[in-house]
């Protein structure tokens, strides 16, 4: 008997989604409607993950390919309330450059089914539907500002070069199925003997398409295109919410079948993060745009969470979830002060247009104060705390090359936050940008802001809740 | 004692700045946001006085210790003093609401961002030096740069971006190697509590590694020669409330450190160290003394003596001597006292004059004597004339180190002596004389509140050069006692 419960969350949200669908088919000028059921849609779904799945112990469902634990029920509510944010913010911004569309949030809520999916695999199979779910999507929602030249262009370059990893990933699969004679991540685990190099090609494989994805120097090339491409609402998901699944299957992949290769991995990992750290940071340093720079200082940041997961300890696995979690909390509102930058129904993106934002806005320059801090890791903010926890477990093991170039890159990619905040307090100003922002937008602003300012208060708290994943 | 007396002097001046925030004033009158300003440092600096009324100078025990846990399992919010820390509290305390009234004429626009920066900047200060766990030490102590790095930068001179990232990656590129060393500590010894790790001791094939990652930090900030190049740019940028909060405060912090954490906790490494300390500042003393006799902007040259200055602090703090330590930090009070002054004393005639080069002036002992006269106390203080408090502690540095290395307590003697030539010719030229340059005719003698910062810089200025004792009684035991387990803990491995 298969507890259908556990899975309710993702039957609910495939249902509503086809609901979704079937309503901007028959129903006339429906955009609107259709965003708020989707945002409720989420919300709904976060709240049955939290009471259905959360908290209960490991079940395997659907021949042991679905695992329901604490840190794929953690991870979904993360991704939902993410994805609700994300959405919730972007009506403004979509109805300006006039693509507030039904297909908006049917996409959103079907990467977000993928990723849900992806979060839940317990087998390589289950795990690539979740990922080819979410990749889709993604893949439209990046060309959603069709009439731009530099929306499809973006588009474009991610799926080619998506379509690139997921055949190398694809073929790591077919790699280890090879040699272990089963796709199952358990499966895989009681078969492995370390003597089979062919396997250590097949994680190879799979490192990259993951390191892909959540764009990990070397495999970053497309971050800074299609992030300065793509609509800012869809900028703002893809920071977000597609690294929080890939950072799960990350662990889980890393964790479950191959933790006694840890030997084999480790040094990749350890490469890839200090690769990403080191890049981030100095190429981050030339941007002029705003939004090829957040994805440099994505990289870098992606780097520091890698670096918890090659640690090979569950304080380290549980120490990138907290990094990844304040990561989305900072870029939340490093994001809506973007999206607050507009004026004239017209968006500003470059550096220079912050000149001297402190004058006219001193409110939502001090918040975005708060925040560039804080993504430079400067104490008491809570970015401070999220580098902290990781270079803690990093230390634990001994890895001190990795904790030292870690934290000298802070220092380097401290420099061009500190450029921001410069331009923001130092130069003179320019006009004033609209006040008109819609609810949600100062509600994820504030909310954001003072969570990383009074993060130093409560540190417990997120470390109580994260410590209860338990992966080794 | 339930009351935590700490957390409410680390708080106060934060729950000020809170208020000013949202204090609303009228454009041209900016008094209330300064009322509030100056009344909050004020509770905090009476609040720091009754501290040292109930402070207990007979035991080198840490007072007024709280204690409560903070992140589960890792980190204890703990807070103490002894009788080293409450001195350079009270100098916080007693600093700021000087710089609040100073900022009069200086700070022209956003005045009250400025003052709640200030009190900010008070606030971590003061966490700095009553924090007894590394990783609370820590976070104060990186968190000062946020508000420095926003006063050089908003309010600064004209090179001020320049400055104010310069210090700011300085500092923070010395501070990272800090944070490693401290987490490592954690791992090796399993708590972060200074306390604890005083009787735990760390073990000795750490020690050196472990020190030369906190000298990084401590010594950018001190700052020793040759990373001292922050400082002259930060100085002669910032505005002048700025230059005496970093010089009077925020160099002390490094001073401290070494104190507390080098010495406390690597003993040993310290040891091996004490010849490339000694080097590094003979080297600050003699080659700054030279650099500042050559300069030609004012606040450049107090700038390279805070440097040859704290030159003498860290020469003395690793005499391990109780003379040389004491003297260490009387000289790093005393110096907090009269490089703020002497800050100030430039902040004057530059709000006159927009002019920080010495050749703009001459002669004017007969335009403004009373700015003079004071300008000439607190010259002869940072000289080391004998009745200021600059003697005292260069006197008890110098003679921990006569005890401790001969040489190097003849070369350190010569800096006094080039300190004794550039403060002079500064004086020589700024106030003697003939009067060239007409504009200066214009020029007003000190105002009132000018004068009040002023005598209230030169009083204890004068007070602890007659008369140490109060210092001395205060941190004696402390200092006996740290030595006392210095000595026991090398030999004891």
């Amino acid at each position: 008997m298969i507890n259908l419960e556990l899975v309710l969350p993702e039957i609910f949200l495939s249902l509503s989604i086809m609901f979704l669908l079937i309503l901007g088919v028959f129903k006339k000028e429906s955009s609107k409607l259709i965003q708020n059921i989707s945002l409720i849609v989420l919300l709904i779904t976060a709240v049955i993950t939290f009471n259905e799945t959360l908290g209960k112990n490991e079940t395997l469902l659907f021949n042991e390919s679905i695992i329901i634990d604490y840190l794929s029920s953690f991870m979904k509510i993360i991704t939902l309330l993410a994805a609700f944010l994300a959405l919730a913010m972007s009506s403004n911004y979509l109805r300006i450059f006039k693509i507030f569309k039904i297909e908006y949030p049917i996409l959103i809520l079907s990467s977000v089914l993928g990723m849900m999916v992806m979060i839940s695999s317990n087998d390589l199979i289950v795990f690539y539907m979740g990922l080819e779910l979410q990749s889709l999507a993604l893949y439209v929602l990046a060309t959603f500002n069709r009439d731009q030249l530099k929306s499809s262009e973006a588009g474009l370059k991610y799926f080619v070069l998506s379509a690139l990893s997921s055949g190398l990933l694809l073929y790591g699969c077919s790699l280890i199925y090879g040699f272990t004679g089963s796709t199952n991540f358990n499966f895989i685990a009681n078969q492995l003997s370390s003597d089979e190099y062919a396997l250590t090609f097949g994680i190879v494989f799979i490192l990259v398409g993951l390191a892909f994805k959540i764009s990990a120097v070397p495999f970053h090339m497309w971050a800074p295109d299609v992030y300065e491409g793509s609509p800012t609402s869809v900028t703002l998901f893809f920071t977000m919410v597609p690294k929080i699944a890939a950072l799960t299957v990350f662990i889980r992949f890393l964790y479950v079948p191959f933790l006694n290769l840890i030997d084999q991995w480790q040094m990749i990992l350890i490469f890839l993060s200090i690769a990403s750290m080191l890049f981030g940071a100095i190429a981050a340093i030339g941007q002029n745009n705003l939004k090829r720079l957040v994805a440099y200082s994505s990289i870098g940041h992606v780097g520091y969470a890698l670096a918890g997961l090659a640690t090979g300890s569950n304080d380290g696995i549980q120490s990138s979830v907290i990094y990844i979690t304040i990561y989305i909390i900072m870029n939340l509102g490093l994001f809506s002060c973007l999206l607050m930058m507009k004026r004239n129904n017209e968006y500003y993106e470059d550096i220079d247009d912050l000149s001297g934002l402190s004058k006219n806005h001193p409110l939502l320059s001090l918040s975005l104060l708060i925040i560039l801090f804080s993504l430079a890791g400067i104490p008491p903010l809570a970015g401070f705390f999220a580098k902290f926890y990781i270079f803690k477990s990093v230390l634990q093991q001994s890895m001190y090359f990795l904790a030292i170039v870690g934290l000298l890159s802070t220092v380097v990619a401290a420099f061009y936050y500190l450029r921001i905040i410069k331009i923001m307090y130092f130069d003179k100003e320019k006009e004033k940008y609209d006040t008109d922002h819609s609810l949600w937008l100062k509600f994820s602003l504030t909310a954001s802001t003072l969570l990383i300012l009074i993060y130093f208060v409560f540190p417990s708290q997120l470390i109580e809740v994260v410590s209860r994943i338990n992966i080794i | 004692m339930n009351f935590p007396i700490l957390s409410s002097l680390i708080l106060l001046p934060s729950i000020g700045a809170f208020f000013l925030f949202f204090t609303k004033s009228k454009k041209e009158d900016n008094k209330t946001v300064k009322y509030v300003a100056l009344f909050t440092s004020l509770v905090t600096f009476f609040l720091s006085i009754y501290l040292w009324i109930l402070f207990d100078q007979s035991t080198s025990e840490f007072q007024f210790i709280e204690d409560r846990v903070w992140i589960e399992g890792l980190i204890n919010y703990k807070v103490g003093i002894d009788g080293i820390s409450i001195l350079f509290i009270i100098l916080t305390t007693f600093i700021t609401p000087l710089c609040i009234i100073s900022v009069n004429n200086s700070i022209q626009k956003r005045l009250s961002e400025f003052l709640i920066a200030i009190l900010i900047m008070e606030s971590f200060m003061i966490g700095v030096f009553c924090s007894l766990d590394l990783v609370v030490f820590y976070l104060f102590f990186e968190a000062g740069l946020i508000p420095m790095f926003l006063i050089i930068g908003i309010w600064g001179g004209s090179r001020r971006v320049y400055s104010a990232f310069k210090f700011f990656l300085y500092t923070l590129l010395g501070s990272v190697l800090m944070l490693v060393a401290i987490i490592s500590i954690y791992w090796i010894s399993g708590t972060t509590d200074v306390v604890k790790l005083y009787e735990l001791g760390i073990d000795a094939k750490y020690q050196n590694l472990l020190w030369l990652a906190f000298f990084s930090s401590f010594a950018v900030k001190t700052p020793m020669w040759p990373v001292h190049t922050w400082l002259p740019d930060a100085h002669v940028e910032a505005p002048t409330a700025g230059s005496v909060l970093l010089a009077a405060i925020l160099l002390k912090m490094a001073g401290y450190g070494f104190i507390r954490f080098s010495l406390g906790l690597f003993p040993i490494a310290s040891e091996i160290f004490t010849p490339f300390i000694y080097t590094l500042s003979v080297i600050a003393i003699i080659f700054t003394s030279f650099i500042a006799l050559m300069q030609e902007d004012m606040k450049k040259l107090i700038a390279y003596s805070s440097v040859a200055h704290m030159g003498f602090v860290t020469l003395g703090i690793f005499t391990i001597q109780q003379q040389g330590i004491e003297g260490s930090i009387i000289q790093m009070i005393s110096h907090g006292l009269v490089s703020a002054a002497l800050f100030l004393c430039v902040g004057v005639v530059y709000d006159r004059m927009h002019s920080r080069l010495i050749s703009t002036y001459g002669g004017l002992v007969s335009i403004i004597p009373k700015y003079s006269v004071l300008f000439m106390l607190f010259t002869l203080a940072a000289l080391g004339l004998p009745g200021t408090s600059g003697f005292v502690g260069e006197f008890l540095i110098l003679m921990g180190a006569f005890k401790d290395n001969f040489l190097v307590a003849v070369i350190a003697s010569f800096g006094v002596i080039i300190g004794a030539a550039y403060m002079l010719w500064l004086y020589k030229r700024v106030i003697f004389g003939k009067l060239i340059n007409q504009d200066l005719k214009q020029m007003i003698d000190l105002n009132k509140s000018e004068l009040f910062i002023l005598t209230c810089l030169a009083i204890p200025t004068l007070l602890f050069g007659f008369y140490p004792e109060p210092l001395i009684s205060t941190i004696e035991v402390s200092i006996s006692d740290l030595i006392k387990v210095y000595n026991m803990n090398l030999t004891g491995y």
